[in-house]
């Protein structure tokens, strides 16, 4: 019997993220990224997006295909239901760049993910958005994300992978500050 | 007086070492530089410790115990080894110095600029120029308050003050106030407001908690014993974010154990995130305020069992201290109209920077950040002292400046003998350097 350690393996490849915030460091205005996204009505409440190309490291770039998302609303709105809603679309975005996160931050401190899940709450008063109560916000009341995770590691270091995978995380960081927000309607 | 068609400044003198600023890191080098019989003189734009006298809080006191206020060849010898120093005390203290170490300084004299010119550096003030072949500045880390952006977004009816201009809770105008940062500043400002009877918000970024005291001991006499304050610049996993990291949440009494978010809840203070915008005349608070908080909790936690480890099982030392979570409350507010009403106040407690406004040797970064390598600047002959983590943790203290200044001295000295080919010995005779200069007419 052995005691080689196994290498930790995530799937992530850290060495590439570590070189890109070094050579990004020394070159910041390669860091000017724009995210794009287009959308489409396809009638009622239903509305058909797509993403595909995006701007960075000074030029465009793309995705290795165009991905489409439909957004809809339930039946109980009196909709036809092809899609999940926005708000949704706002918790799919936290799950998924909390989860990157914790991967990557997992795999720069050499801890072995085995499974990470997680569920989100997040409570609405629909009150704001039919516009019943100006006092009501449209928005969630809050959000709750509750992981579980195994992983070959404390009970405080994975407190501490969830903790630094916040601090990092660009969805993170647009829920829980303000951003201005530009809506133009062209000609 | 002009000649040749150019205007020329009065010649001040032509030593060999400039040094710029005289507070506990240009003392402790002039006093090493001395030592070593190199002619230098200490320029000072006020008095001895200007810098501590600028700053207006009345119960300002040093963060570190008195027995650490060692510098070079000066340990306290005081009757409180335990206690803090106030302004007053930590101003005589340095004057004393100045005094025994007979600081060859120039008080009153504002730098205005320091350039390169060929193998010396002009140094202009308001009293003629200097030159010099080696530089170090000295002027400190703190020397302006760092204030957000947002603060130019703020309704003109609410009255807005910096560190430097805060003197106590009864001159500021009645009613609530907002304290924006949680690190030493703000915190001690929160805790003496609330103490006065004023309603008080904290607007909390990453902050760094830790107990004054544990296990009988101050917890920077701990972090010197472990080592952790011995961990050198070279070694910090990310330099940049370790010498930006806001002061812990100290407090300069022994009143109480620990000075957190905690025992300002308790009285009565209301937490809030970080300040992140001004909108129509309302405060925006981030939503991150627990995770600051629980990443704050996580790394007391690592500090205090790095502790532990260090003690092991000694029975002599007190049992070990636990501290409960930053308690926050279930919706933590995340906006309030800045209408005059619930604040009327708002402190910037959100740093400080260093004023490099003089300098005219091309040695900032694009943020306008020093570069240095442990305090030896990407210019022959210029160097710099005083800064956090500017060779280990401790640089960030007055009592890590007795290690820093040793280590500069030699460089410079090893330098000026490089410069001026003097032999090994040359080190301690007084007239190397000088043929280079010519005192212009």
């Amino acid at each position: 019997m052995t005691n080689a350690t196994i290498a930790v393996d995530n799937g992530v490849n850290v060495e590439a993220l570590l070189g890109a915030r070094e050579a990004l460091t020394a070159a910041p205005e390669a860091a000017g990224f724009i995210w794009r996204a287009a959308a489409e009505w396809k009638g009622g409440t239903h509305t058909e997006s797509s993403v595909q190309r995006f701007f960075g490291l000074g030029e465009e770039q793309s995705h290795v295909q165009e991905f489409t998302y439909d957004t809809d609303h339930p039946e109980i709105f009196a909709s036809a239901d092809k899609g999940s809603t926005p708000v949704e679309m706002i918790l799919v975005g936290l799950a998924g760049c909390l989860t990157a996160g914790i991967a990557a931050v997992a795999q720069n401190r050499d801890i072995q993910l085995n499974s990470v899940k997680a569920s989100i709450d997040a409570p609405m008063d629909i009150q704001g958005i039919l516009g019943i109560d100006s006092d009501v916000r449209n928005g969630f009341k809050s959000i709750t994300v509750n992981y579980q995770i195994d992983a070959d590691a404390s009970e405080e270091d994975i407190a501490a992978l969830v903790a630094q995978s916040q601090k990092r995380s660009a969805v993170f960081d647009i829920i829980t500050n303000p951003t201005n927000v530009n809506v133009v309607v062209n000609k | 007086m002009i000649r040749n068609g150019k205007i020329s400044a009065r010649l001040a003198g032509t030593t060999d070492v400039i040094v710029i600023g005289a507070g506990h890191a240009g003392l402790s080098a002039s006093f090493l530089l001395t030592q070593n019989a190199v002619p230098h003189v200490v320029l000072e734009r006020g008095e001895i410790a200007n810098a501590w006298r600028e700053r207006s809080w009345n119960n300002l006191k040093l963060l570190t115990p008195n027995w650490q206020t060692q510098l070079p060849g000066y340990n306290y010898a005081g009757d409180d080894p335990n206690g803090y120093m106030s302004m007053p005390d930590l101003i005589a203290h340095l004057e004393d110095y100045a005094q025994q170490s007979n600081t060859p300084i120039h008080t009153h004299t504002t730098v205005t600029s320091v350039r390169k010119d060929g193998n010396t550096y002009r140094v202009s003030t308001n009293r003629g120029e200097w030159r010099a072949h080696a530089v170090v500045i000295a002027s400190g880390a703190c020397n302006t308050p760092t204030v957000p952006a947002v603060a130019s977004d703020i309704p003109d009816h609410i009255e807005q003050l910096t560190p430097h201009d805060y003197r106590s809770a009864a001159d500021l105008q009645p009613g609530g106030v907002l304290v924006v940062g949680a690190s030493a500043t703000g915190m001690q400002f929160a805790d003496e407001l609330l103490h006065a009877g004023r309603k008080v918000s904290i607007a909390v970024g990453e902050h760094v908690r830790m107990p004054r005291r544990y296990r009988g001991k101050d917890v920077l006499d701990w972090m010197d014993r472990c080592g952790i304050l011995q961990q050198r610049y070279d070694e910090v996993e990310d330099l940049n974010r370790g010498r930006r990291l806001p002061s812990s949440q100290l407090v300069g009494s022994n009143d109480k154990a620990i000075l957190d978010l905690n025992s300002l809840s308790d009285q009565g203070g209301q937490i809030v995130g970080r300040l992140m915008g001004v909108n129509n005349g309302v405060a925006q608070f981030s939503g991150s305020l627990r995770n600051v908080c629980a990443l704050a909790d996580l790394k007391m936690k690592r500090l205090l069992s790095t502790i532990d480890d260090f003690i092991g099982d000694d029975a002599s030392v007190p049992a070990t201290q636990a501290f409960a979570d930053t308690r926050i409350e279930e919706s933590p507010q995340l906006v309030c109209k800045l209408d005059g009403e619930s604040i009327r106040t708002i402190i910037w407690a959100t740093g400080f920077r260093p004023d490099y406004s003089w300098l005219d040797v091309p040695v900032l970064d694009r943020r306008g950040h020093l570069q240095h390598d442990g305090g030896i600047v990407a210019s022959p002959g210029l160097y710099v002292l005083g800064l956090p983590l500017m060779r280990t943790r401790k640089s960030s203290f007055i009592f890590g400046i007795a290690d820093d200044a040793r280590h500069i001295s030699n460089h410079l000295i090893n330098f000026l003998q490089s410069r001026t080919g003097s032999n090994s010995n040359g080190v301690h005779q007084h007239d190397f350097g000088q043929p280079r200069y010519r005192r212009s007419a």
